[in-house]
C-alpha cells in the first residue's frame, strides 16, 4: 500500500503524456477510417511534438511560455495529488486554477483570434465547472470519502449510487477533451471561424507544451471516470479500462458526427445537463 | 479595560476634531497621528485581553450614566436624521427612524425593569471584528488623505469638504468599535443606528442630485433594518426582562420560541445592513461616492456589521426557518450578485458586486448555523476584508491614474501602470484561486453544506462557484493583455502606496499563515460560540496547501526569470488581414487601415442588472416574507 501510494505518482508523471498521445494517435487514427482516410501513424503525435520541441522558438509574447509552463507543472501536480488519494475537491480546485492559467496564456498575447478563443474558454470553464464539483460531492455522498484511493477502494462501485453524476461528468470530458460539439474555443482543423482557436499565436516549444498538458489533462479526467467504477474487486480495473476505451470512442464518433454548438448554447445544454442529471441524483442520495 | 471605552470614544473625539481644523495640513497630520493611536490602541486591547487569558470576557455591568448619555444619543440621532429628511423633502423616511427610537425610548424610561447586564463582551470574534476596524479601517483613512488631495484637485465642481468626510471617517470607526464590542443591544442598536447614519452621509458626500438619491436609498434600507432591530429588542425586554444578546441566543438555543422572533427580527436586520437581495440596491448606489468611503463600506466596517451580528445569531439558527431564510437569501445572492458581476465593466461595480456574492457566502455560512460553516464564514470575512479594501483601493489609484474605471481600459495594465497592476492581481487572485484564502473557505462551507443535506445551497455554491471564476478570470486576462498604448505616469500618493503595500504583505501573509491562524484563533473562536466544533478540513491538507500557496508562487516567478533572456523570434499576431506592425491595426479588405479592438464577454442582454434584479428582488422578498411569517407564527 506505501509503495504503491508513492508508485502511483511517478507512474502518472512518466506514462500518463505517454498514454494520451497513443490515445490521440488512435484517436486520429479512428477518425480517418470513420472518413474514408489512412490516417497518420499512431505515433504521430510523439513525433509531432519531438518536432515541435526541436524548432526555433517562435513567439507573439514572450510571457506565454512561463504561462503554458505553469499550466503545465500545476495539471501535472493535481493529477499526481489525484493519484496520491487526495481530496478530489481540492484537485478540481487546483485544475481550475491551471486553466486559468491556459487563459492567461492564451489572452496575453493580445491577438484577435486567440482573444476571442479565451473568451470561449473561459465560458466552457463556467459551464463545467458545476459539474466538476458536483462529480466530487457526488462520490462524497456515495462513498463518504473525498479521498481518491477510499473511493475507489469501496465494497462496490459508485456508479450504482451515482449514474445521474457520471452523465454530466460525460459531458464535461467532452467539453475536457475539446470534442465536438463542445469544442467552441479550440477547432482541431485550420481555417475555422477561429482559425486554430487557442493554439493561434502559439508556436514550437509552447505549443508542444500546450500539447503535453493536454495529454496530462485528458488522463486524468480519465481517471476520474474510472473512480466511478472501481472497487476493491481488482477485476474491476478492467471492466473501468473497458467503459473508458468505450468512452473514448464514443467521443470520437460524436466529434465526427456533430457540428459544433455556439457557446451559448454550450452554456445552457451543460448547465441544463448538470441541473437535471446532477440534481435529480443529489436530491435521492441527500433524502436516502 | 479602560482601552475599550478609549477605542470607542477617541475616534468619536478625533471625528470632532476633523471637523473643526479647516486647514489641510494639519488636519491630515492629525488623522495620521490619530490612526496610529487607533492602531496602537487595538494592539494594546489584544495584548491586555491576552495577558487575561484571553476566551470570553465581559467587562462594565453598571453602566446607568453610560445608559442616559446613550438614549439621549439615540434621541438626537433621530433629531438629525428627521431634520435631513425634511430638509430634503423625503419626510416619511424619517419616520423608520422616529418610531423605533421613540419605542426604545419607552422601553428605557417607562418599560419593565431589566436584569443588570455586562455591557461590554471581548472574545474571539469580538477581537477579529476589532482588528479589521482598526487596521483596516485606519489604513483607508491613510489612504483616503493621499485619495482625496487629488480627488479634490481633479473634480473642481465638487465642494472641498474634506474637514466632514473625515469627520463621518473616524465617526464610523468609533461606531463599529462600539458596535462589535457590545453585548447590550440597546448599546447595539445606537451603534447600529450611526453606522447606517454615517454610510448616508458618505454617499451623499458630492451632493449631486445622484448621489443625494442614493444616500436617501441607503438610508431607508438600513433605517428599515433598524426597524426590525428595535422590534426585537422590545420584544426581547418585554418577554425576558433582558436585553443581552448572548443570553437571546442562549434562549433561543433552548428552545424559547419567542427568543427565535427576536432572532429571526434581527438576522432581516442583518440582512439590510449587509446589502443581501432584496436590499441590494444601496451598496451599489454606494459607488457614486469617493473611493476611500467605498473601500470602508465594503470592507472594513458597515457591511462586516450585518456579518458579524449573523455569526453571533449563528447557534440560533440551527435548523429553523429562520436558518433557512438566511441561508436561502445568502446561497442566493451569492449566484445572483455573481451572475450580474459578469455584466459590468466598470471595476468599482464588479467589486461591488462582489461583495454582495461573497457576504452572500458568509450570510449562508452563518444561516446554516453549524460550527464548520461559521468556521469557513470567519476565513471569508477576514480574507475578503483584506482583498475586497484592497482592491478598492487600488482601482481608486488606478483611475486617478488612468482616468477610467472601464475594465477593458485596463488593457496592458501590467505594462502601463506596473505597481499598481501587480497589486490588483494579488488582490483579485486572493478572491477566487486556489490556493488562496477564500477559495478554502469556499471549499468548507460547501462540504458543510452537503453535510447538512442543504440541496438548494450546494447547487447555490456550485454554480456561483463557476460564474465568480468567470468575471475574475476576464478581468485578470484584461491586466496582463499586451497593449501597445502608451505607458500611463503613476501618479500614486506615497501614503496610498504604503497603505496598498501593507495590505498586499497582510493579504499574502494571512494566506501562508492561515493553518496556524486557524488552531490559534479561529478554532476557539468557534468554539466560544457554538460550545464544540470538530475540524472539517484537517490540518495535514491546510499545510499541504500552504506548501502549494508557495508552490503556486514559485512556478510563475522562476519559469518567468528563466525565460526573460531565453532567445526567442518575436513574430507579429495573426489578423486575417495584414498585421500594420504593432499588434494594434491591420489592413483590411479595402485596404484601409483597422485599428484593432479586443473585448471580453459580457453577456449584457441576459446578464444586465437591469434585467436580473428586479427578478431577483421578487424571489428573495417573496422567500424573506413566507420564513419571517412562519417563524412568528410557529410561534404561537
Amino acid at each position: 500500500m506505501e509503495v504503491s501510494r508513492i508508485i502511483m505518482p511517478i507512474l502518472y508523471v512518466v506514462l500518463a503524456p505517454l498514454l494520451g498521445a497513443l490515445l490521440t494517435g488512435c484517436d486520429r487514427k479512428i477518425s480517418a477510417r470513420m472518413q474514408r482516410r489512412v490516417g497518420p501513424p499512431i505515433l504521430q503525435p510523439i513525433y509531432d511534438v519531438i518536432k515541435l520541441f526541436k524548432k526555433q522558438v517562435i513567439g507573439v509574447d514572450r510571457a506565454q511560455g512561463f504561462l503554458l509552463f505553469t499550466n503545465l507543472i500545476l495539471t501535472v501536480l493535481t493529477g499526481c495529488l489525484f493519484c496520491l488519494g487526495m481530496d478530489l475537491l481540492m484537485v478540481f480546485f487546483i485544475l481550475a486554477t491551471s486553466s486559468s492559467f491556459l487563459y492567461l496564456a492564451v489572452c496575453v498575447t493580445g491577438s484577435p483570434m486567440s482573444s476571442m478563443a479565451a473568451q470561449r474558454e473561459l465560458v466552457q470553464e463556467m459551464a463545467v465547472e458545476p459539474a466538476t464539483i458536483l462529480a466530487a460531492l457526488g462520490f462524497y455522498l456515495a462513498t463518504g470519502s473525498f479521498g481518491t484511493l477510499r473511493i475507489a477502494s469501496q465494497p462496490v462501485s459508485a456508479i450504482i449510487k451515482t449514474p445521474g453524476f457520471f452523465i454530466a461528468f460525460c459531458f464535461v470530458l467532452t467539453v475536457r477533451m475539446r470534442k465536438s460539439p463542445f469544442d467552441t474555443a479550440q477547432s482541431e482543423h485550420a481555417h475555422q471561424e477561429l482559425v486554430q482557436g487557442i493554439t493561434t499565436e502559439m508556436g514550437a516549444r509552447n505549443l508542444a507544451m500546450f500539447q503535453i498538458t493536454e495529454w496530462y489533462e485528458t488522463i486524468l479526467m480519465l481517471g476520474v471516470a474510472a473512480l466511478y467504477f472501481l472497487n476493491s474487486n481488482p477485476w474491476s480495473i478492467l471492466l473501468a479500462v473497458v467503459v473508458i476505451l468505450a468512452l473514448y470512442f464514443v467521443e470520437i464518433l460524436l466529434d465526427n458526427t456533430c457540428a459544433r454548438l455556439k457557446w451559448k448554447d454550450l452554456l445552457i445544454d451543460l448547465w441544463a445537463v448538470t441541473l437535471l442529471c446532477d440534481g435529480i441524483n443529489l436530491i435521492i442520495l441527500m433524502m436516502i | 479595560m479602560a482601552v475599550i471605552p478609549f477605542l470607542i470614544l477617541f475616534p468619536l473625539v478625533i471625528s470632532v476634531v476633523m471637523f473643526s481644523v479647516r486647514v489641510n495640513r494639519i488636519r491630515n497630520a492629525i488623522a495620521y497621528a490619530s490612526c496610529a493611536v487607533i492602531m496602537a490602541a487595538t494592539v494594546a486591547l489584544v495584548v491586555l485581553w491576552a495577558q487575561r487569558g484571553g476566551g470570553v470576557q465581559q467587562y462594565y455591568v453598571n453602566t446607568e450614566a453610560v445608559n442616559r448619555v446613550i438614549l439621549l444619543a439615540e434621541v438626537v440621532l433621530m433629531v438629525f436624521v428627521t431634520i435631513c429628511c425634511v430638509r430634503k423633502r423625503r419626510w416619511y423616511i424619517s419616520l423608520l427612524s422616529i418610531v423605533p427610537t421613540l419605542a426604545i425610548v419607552w422601553l428605557e424610561t417607562a418599560g419593565p425593569a431589566r436584569a443588570p447586564l455586562a455591557h461590554i463582551y471581548l472574545d474571539n470574534l469580538a477581537v477579529l471584528m476589532c482588528l479589521i476596524v482598526g487596521f483596516i479601517g485606519c489604513l483607508i483613512i491613510v489612504y483616503a488623505v493621499g485619495y482625496m488631495h487629488g480627488y479634490q484637485h481633479y473634480h473642481r465642481d465638487i465642494p472641498d469638504r474634506r474637514y466632514y468626510f473625515f469627520f463621518v471617517l473616524f465617526l464610523f470607526i468609533g461606531a463599529m468599535f462600539g458596535f462589535v464590542l457590545s453585548a447590550d443591544l440597546l448599546w447595539i442598536d445606537l451603534f447600529w443606528e450611526t453606522t447606517s447614519v454615517c454610510s448616508f452621509l458618505l454617499i451623499g458626500y458630492t451632493t449631486l442630485p445622484e448621489a443625494e438619491t442614493n444616500s436617501f436609498r441607503a438610508l431607508w434600507m438600513n433605517l428599515l433594518g433598524g426597524c426590525a432591530l428595535a422590534a426585537a429588542i422590545v420584544l426581547d425586554a418585554l418577554h425576558t426582562s433582558t436585553t443581552d444578546l448572548h443570553l437571546l441566543v442562549n434562549d433561543c438555543r433552548a428552545g424559547n420560541t419567542v427568543s427565535l422572533i427576536c432572532v429571526a427580527l434581527i438576522a432581516f436586520a442583518a440582512l439590510t445592513k449587509a446589502a443581501q437581495l432584496p436590499f441590494s440596491n444601496w451598496l451599489l448606489g454606494a459607488m457614486v461616492a469617493p473611493t476611500p468611503s467605498s473601500a470602508l463600506l465594503h470592507s472594513a466596517t458597515m457591511v462586516k456589521a450585518g456579518i458579524y451580528i449573523l455569526f453571533r445569531l449563528s447557534p440560533a439558527m440551527t435548523g429553523n426557518y429562520c436558518g433557512m431564510m438566511i441561508s436561502f437569501v445568502g446561497g442566493f445572492t451569492f449566484l445572483a450578485a455573481s451572475i450580474m458581476a459578469i455584466a459590468q465593466d466598470d471595476a468599482k461595480k464588479v467589486l461591488a458586486m462582489s461583495t454582495i456574492s461573497n457576504l452572500g457566502l458568509m450570510v449562508a455560512c452563518a444561516g446554516v448555523g453549524r460550527p464548520e460553516t461559521l468556521w469557513a464564514g470567519v476565513f471569508l470575512l477576514i480574507f475578503h476584508a483584506i482583498s475586497k479594501s484592497l482592491l478598492f483601493q487600488d482601482v481608486g489609484a488606478t483611475e486617478n491614474s488612468l482616468h477610467s474605471r472601464d475594465i477593458e481600459e485596463m488593457q496592458g495594465l501590467l505594462y502601463r501602470l506596473p505597481k499598481l497592476a501587480i497589486i490588483m492581481f494579488i488582490g483579485i487572485c486572493g478572491m477566487f484561486l486556489a490556493p488562496f484564502g477564500m477559495l478554502i473557505s469556499k471549499w468548507a462551507a460547501l462540504r458543510a453544506a452537503v453535510d447538512e443535506r442543504n440541496i438548494i445551497l450546494t447547487f447555490f455554491i456550485c454554480f456561483g462557484s463557476g460564474t465568480t471564476s468567470f468575471y475574475w478570470t476576464k478581468w485578470l486576462g484584461k491586466i496582463i493583455t499586451r497593449s501597445s498604448k502608451p505607458k500611463v505616469k503613476d501618479i500614486t500618493k506615497k501614503n496610498e502606496m504604503l497603505s496598498l503595500w501593507i495590505h498586499t504583505i497582510l493579504m499574502i501573509g494571512i494566506c501562508a499563515l492561515f493553518p496556524f491562524l486557524s488552531g490559534l484563533f479561529v478554532d476557539p473562536l468557534v468554539t466560544q460560540i457554538f460550545g464544540s466544533y470538530t475540524q472539517v478540513i484537517p490540518n495535514r491538507i491546510l499545510v499541504l496547501l500552504v506548501v502549494l500557496i508557495l508552490f503556486f508562487f514559485a512556478v510563475p516567478v522562476v519559469s518567468y526569470l528563466r525565460s526573460r533572456n531565453m532567445a526567442m523570434n518575436r513574430k507579429l499576431s495573426y489578423m486575417s488581414g495584414i498585421n500594420t506592425g504593432n499588434n494594434d491595426a491591420f489592413t483590411g479588405s479595402c485596404g484601409q487601415e483597422q485599428p484593432l479592438v479586443v473585448s471580453n464577454l459580457y453577456f449584457k442582454k441576459v446578464f444586465a442588472r437591469k434585467v436580473l434584479m428586479l427578478p431577483c428582488e421578487v424571489i428573495s422578498t417573496a422567500v424573506i416574507i413566507v420564513m419571517l411569517t412562519m417563524t412568528i407564527g410557529g410561534a404561537f
